[in-house]
């Protein structure tokens, strides 16, 4: 590529749209990760504030006019929801913003490993959505993002096409894991060894490892989905003697690892948090990075505890539940170190470790009533009702999208050389969390209750907490966009940022901001832990 | 950033040290990458040995119309190929880029075998009427084997054993067609004068790809021609 | 011994109170009993550990929030004892839980023998009970304190059913049976969701338990199973409040997941998709019940939701759902 002249950072190094959307830069590669994650994000956050909108009252008349003239529409909505919030904005999230960006920085490397990989793993994500929301223009999809067979090969919507647009993101997610370990086996800087890597890249090394052993899994299913729709080869077809209920064997395999691959480099990002922010090295780093491998490890065969009331046996179910409860340590192990690592320190509350510290809050209840929903006589009640839908949001939305938010505030300053608005990003934080307990919270209890899931009407004993639910969405929503305030303020207005604003030791605070195209001005020689505050 | 610069007459780019660097983060990722391969072929094989189990004699049944001669013919045709694909690395090696190019070509030349044999299988299938799952026309079949005064079948579900050969025999094709399309690939750039001794890691990478496939067809010939 | 007590006791008043404060629906059976105390329990727990790292987190945060810019912090790096301790006592606790949790799920999967058998089938959108003497139900009728086994399957795609007052819950797999067993302590009218999705009704197939005492039961069967002897409308609305009423309203004149029937027979002008105008007759019914694609009512195309009824129900049905229809004035 071009020779760049001495001083420039990625971003004026070239110019012209082009620069991007040819750049083998893994920075500039992360930028356009976020820019359009970000565009799925509103997508994926309109279709919830539909879906909550539609459930403010009982009854089939419909709340929200014209546009769920009846369950399908609203099927449809909640269907694009739940993949596009998954398969386009969770999974890569982290891993591609984020970890493409910082990985490479962290271990003192130039760049990762394949550069045109890649990039094209950031083309089969964008050919994957553009199929994905073609799809809506269609008969559209309507099974839930969960595809379960029968229902999905009975359908008269858009269900292969949806598939294949999911099959080329597994593409992209794979192509990005692979990158991800060969990066960490061998272009870490001189002196970086294993044990002295960010615990960042170490969640993201786990989470590499999953994306490539268990995508594979899911692309499987899903072409044998598009088969069976297609061409009617009967596997999970019971007219043929075939089984819809190995279909969810399949799918949990990928899709219970994969809740992993959302949540563990989140986990990664607010180790780097905590410990930054209180300045003061992080508690037990052998124990979280290998608890990161452990979850990833057991992640793997715990996959029947979605289907307690599948039909499956019940010493399958016993099994399943007692090896769900194994994971719930190492978790928990991270939860203790995190607390232990702010003992003594110095605590600083900027919106960064805000934002981790409402994961922590969060994440606490998504980890208790993981535990519940592990239970399998509890589960029994539990599955398939809004106690679920809350759970994983908890851990999801309180744990992942909390980490994004915050890693997002901790590096702005590096991705950009500029800073944000501090007040407002604090602002932000208040209305998501505020927000999100009001959403989710409630749920809990209508999944108590007995509310289903995936539900377009209710009875109206269910009405208030719903309410109260659907006022929760309309403040995450402000909190969203006084983020996305932040972002565009920072960029325009904000002042120029130092190249360490916030004290932190890892590697990526010791280039300038935003850093050259060579991530280094000088190989960086790696002598101590990456949290050596003494 | 992909900078590169040229070390030992190879294009190595600035992230790595040396050609020795640069090569075995290569290898690394083609192997990780044949990990993904086998775990998606070990998908289709987990439910193939669920429904062996469970419908043993329907498999049974299915597997008479599978010819196990063709199937073995395949078989040594894929082996032969895999010799000739290490042939032409080792003419990298050997910086003779022309030899190389040629056992290349010889492999293309195995996969076009294959692919014929697999067409006549299958026309031969689907003239019978058999067809995957649902598709499958046992009325006509079964008028066929009284013709040929071959006894019935009697597994009314027999679409599903011919899902699974399908399903299973299709990927595999598709994944030697995208293989002889990336030798095919390797060929012109040998030509075009690409690689030299120090530098053949496309050659290498497709040859690890082509012999995946092989070993997939080696557990494909018994469980779909012989088990059943 | 007295710590014991005391110890005991605070704990009974615990759970007492999470139980008050569970949001549960009422308890139906010895199961949902034993559920709930487990559920109670684990709430306590939660509560604790959430406090523990919760308040352990803000306290911390409080206590060491940065004074000054050259704040010296303490160089821990780990304390092998204390993770030993957070990892193990985490462990006992879910292998606690786990093995709770087991126990009553074995006693709900078990079977209890002499059960009344329920036949129970999931249809898109609606259930239906068959008993052993032939009669088909759209609700659940149990007698009270006898063990029932609903042998669940589904003629589509895959539905759940779920009984939120008993605890229980389980999927109808089309191309297999499964089954749930329930007692009932006493007599009532208890919610029945399912919650599979099944499609565009799916929050629409709804139906209810009912409990009755046993001689009610046995009087409700035998009048159910002489149905045959009922005028024809009547059956009709029998078989109408089990098949069609997830998605039609008889006596409201609004639409529901399809039109309304109310009014409809005799129309003579009835708008339908292909713009044709229809006289509402006998045949016309007849063809929308078994071939719901064929002609769509105005505003509900352009494929229709319903299910087409063909060779699910007799021609004696066909007749007493139109001669139902026709009484919808």
């Amino acid at each position: 590529m071009g020779h760049s002249a001495h001083g420039d950072n990625y971003i004026t190094a070239e110019k012209g749209l082009m620069s991007w959307f040819t750049t083998l830069d893994h920075k500039r590669i992360g930028i356009l990760y976020f820019v359009s994650v970000m565009s799925f994000f509103l997508i994926g956050g309109i279709a919830a504030l539909l879906l909550r909108a539609e459930l403010f009252s009982y009854n089939a008349a419909p709340n929200v006019g014209e546009i769920f003239k009846n369950g399908d529409v609203y099927n449809q909505v909640l269907t694009y929801h739940g993949a596009i919030m998954v398969f386009m904005v969770i999974i890569p999230g982290i891993p591609a913003i984020l970890g493409n960006f910082f990985l490479p920085l962290q271990i003192g490397a130039k760049d990762v490993a394949f550069p045109k990989l890649n990039l094209l793993s950031w083309y089969c994500l964008m050919a994957g959505a553009a199929l994905a929301v073609t799809t809506m223009f269609t008969t559209r999809i309507d099974t839930g993002w969960t595809f379960y067979t029968p229902y999905s090969i009975r359908t008269q919507t858009a269900v292969s096409m949806m598939v294949v647009a999911a099959f080329i993101m597994g593409m992209s997610s794979i192509l990005t894991g692979l990158n991800f370990i060969v990066t960490v086996h061998k272009l870490r800087a001189p002196g970086m060894t294993m044990h002295r890597m960010p615990l960042f890249v170490w969640a993201l090394y786990s989470t590499a490892i999953i994306q490539v052993l268990a995508t594979p899994v899911l692309a499987i299913t899903l072409l044998l989905l598009a088969a069976e729709r297609t061409f009617g080869v009967g596997i999970f077809d019971p007219k043929l003697g075939g089984d819809p209920v190995l279909f969810q064997h399949f799918f949990w395999f990928y899709s219970h690892p994969a809740v992993y691959i959302m949540i563990l480099p989140a986990m990664g990002i607010v180790s780097e948090l905590i410990s930054t922010f209180s300045r003061k090295v992080i508690f037990g780093y052998t124990a979280i990075a290998y608890s990161s491998l452990g979850i990833a490890a057991v992640s793997f065969f715990v996959w029947g505890h979605h289907m307690y009331v599948s039909g499956q046996s019940e010493l399958a179910g016993t099994v399943f539940s007692f090896l769900t409860m194994l994971v719930g340590v190492p978790t928990a192990i991270k939860m203790f170190n995190w607390i232990a690592t702010m003992y003594k320190g110095s605590i600083q509350f900027a919106s960064p470790m805000l934002y981790a510290m409402g994961f922590i809050f969060l994440f606490a209840i998504g980890g208790v009533t993981g535990i519940i929903l592990a239970t399998l006589a509890l589960d029994v009640h539990f599955h398939d009702t809004y106690f679920v839908v809350a759970h994983f949001h908890y851990v999801m939305v309180g744990g992942t999208l909390m980490a994004i938010m915050g890693g997002f505030y901790y590096w702005f300053p590096k991705m950009f050389g500029k800073m944000y608005n501090e007040f407002a990003a604090q602002l932000s934080f208040v209305f998501i969390f505020i927000g999100f307990n009001v959403t989710f919270f409630p749920q809990f209890i209508l999944g108590s209750m007995g509310m289903p899931r995936r539900y377009f009407d209710y009875i109206p004993a269910y009405q208030p907490l719903n309410r109260i639910s659907t006022v929760g969405s309309w403040l995450i929503a402000i909190g969203f966009l006084i983020a996305l305030y932040t972002i565009i303020d920072g960029l325009i207005n904000g002042k120029k940022a130092p190249n360490n604003p916030w004290g932190a030791k890892t590697l990526e605070w010791q280039t300038t901001s935003p850093p050259p195209v060579l991530n280094f001005d000088h190989e960086p020689v790696v002598t101590a832990g990456p949290y050596e505050y003494k | 950033m992909s900078t590169s610069r040229v070390i030992d007459g190879v294009n190595v780019q600035t992230h790595y040290r040396d050609v020795e660097h640069q090569l075995s983060a290569a290898k690394q990722g083609i192997w990780l990458f044949m990990v993904t391969e086998i775990l998606m072929f070990g998908g289709l094989f987990v439910g193939y040995a669920l429904y062996h189990m469970r419908y043993p004699e329907m498999f049974a049944e299915g597997a008479r119309f599978l010819d196990w001669r063709l199937g073995f013919i395949n078989t040594l045709v894929l082996i032969f190929s895999s010799f000739t694909v290490v042939v032409g690395i080792y003419y990298c090696q050997a910086n003779q880029m022309k030899k190389a190019a040629a056992a290349l070509g010889v492999t293309i030349l195995c996969g076009v075998i294959f692919m014929v044999i697999k067409y006549f299988e299958y026309t031969h299938k689907f003239h019978m009427g058999i067809y995957p799952g649902n598709m499958l026309d046992l009325a006509k079949l079964n008028h066929h084997l009284a013709e040929a005064g071959e006894p019935l079948i009697k597994s009314t579900n027999l679409g599903l054993y011919f899902g699974f050969y399908y399903c299973m025999s299709g990927l595999h094709g598709i994944h030697v067609i995208l293989g002889m399309s990336l030798l095919g690939w390797c060929m012109f750039r040998a030509l075009r004068g690409d690689f030299n001794a120090n530098y053949y890691t496309a050659v290498d990478g497709v040859g690890i790809f082509w012999h995946i496939v092989d070993l997939v067809w080696i557990f494909l010939f018994p469980l779909l021609y012989l088990v059943g | 011994m007295l710590l014991w007590i005391i110890k005991n006791q605070l704990f009974k008043v615990l759970v007492g109170q999470a139980e008050a404060q569970s949001f549960m629906p009422a308890q139906g059976s010895e199961i949902a009993k034993s559920v709930d105390s487990l559920y109670s329990f684990l709430l306590i727990v939660s509560l604790i550990a959430c406090v523990i790292v919760i308040g352990g987190m803000i306290f911390f945060a409080i206590k060491y929030k940065r004074k000054s810019d050259n704040d010296k912090t303490a160089y821990i790096s780990h304390d092998t004892r204390l993770e030993i301790l957070w990892s193990v006592i985490p462990l006992v606790i879910f292998l606690f839980v786990f093995a709770w949790g087991w126990v009553i799920y074995h006693e709900m999967r078990t079977m209890p023998k002499d059960a009344l058998e329920i036949q129970v089938m999931g249809q898109q959108w609606n259930w239906t009970a068959e008993y052993k003497n032939g009669v088909k139900s759209g609700e659940i009728v149990i007698p009270v304190n006898r063990d029932v086994k609903l042998i669940l399957s589904s003629s589509d795609v895959i539905h759940s059913l779920y009984i939120p007052t008993f605890r229980i819950k389980q999927d109808a797999v089309p191309g297999r049976y499964t089954a749930l067993s329930l007692k009932a302590e006493g007599t009532g009218e208890f919610h029945i969701f399912c919650t599979e999705f099944c499609g565009t009704s799916h929050s629409g197939m709804m139906t209810k338990l009912r409990v009755l005492s046993q001689a009610d039961f046995d009087k409700w069967l035998a009048e159910e199973g002489d149905s045959a002897s009922l005028p024809l409308a009547e059956r009709g609305k029998k078989l109408f409040n089990i098949k069609c009423t997830a998605c039609h309203y008889a006596n409201e004149d609004k639409p529901k997941i399809g039109p309304s029937l109310q009014h409809l027979f005799g129309q003579e002008n009835h708008p339908v998709e292909s713009g044709v105008i229809k006289v509402v007759d006998e045949n016309y019914i007849r063809e929308s019940i078994l071939y719901p694609q064929a002609q769509i009512a105005k505003g509900y195309g352009p494929r229709s939701a319903m299910t087409a009824f063909q060779g699910q129900l007799s021609e004696k049905e066909v007749t007493s759902l139109i001669e139902f229809i026709k009484t919808l004035k």
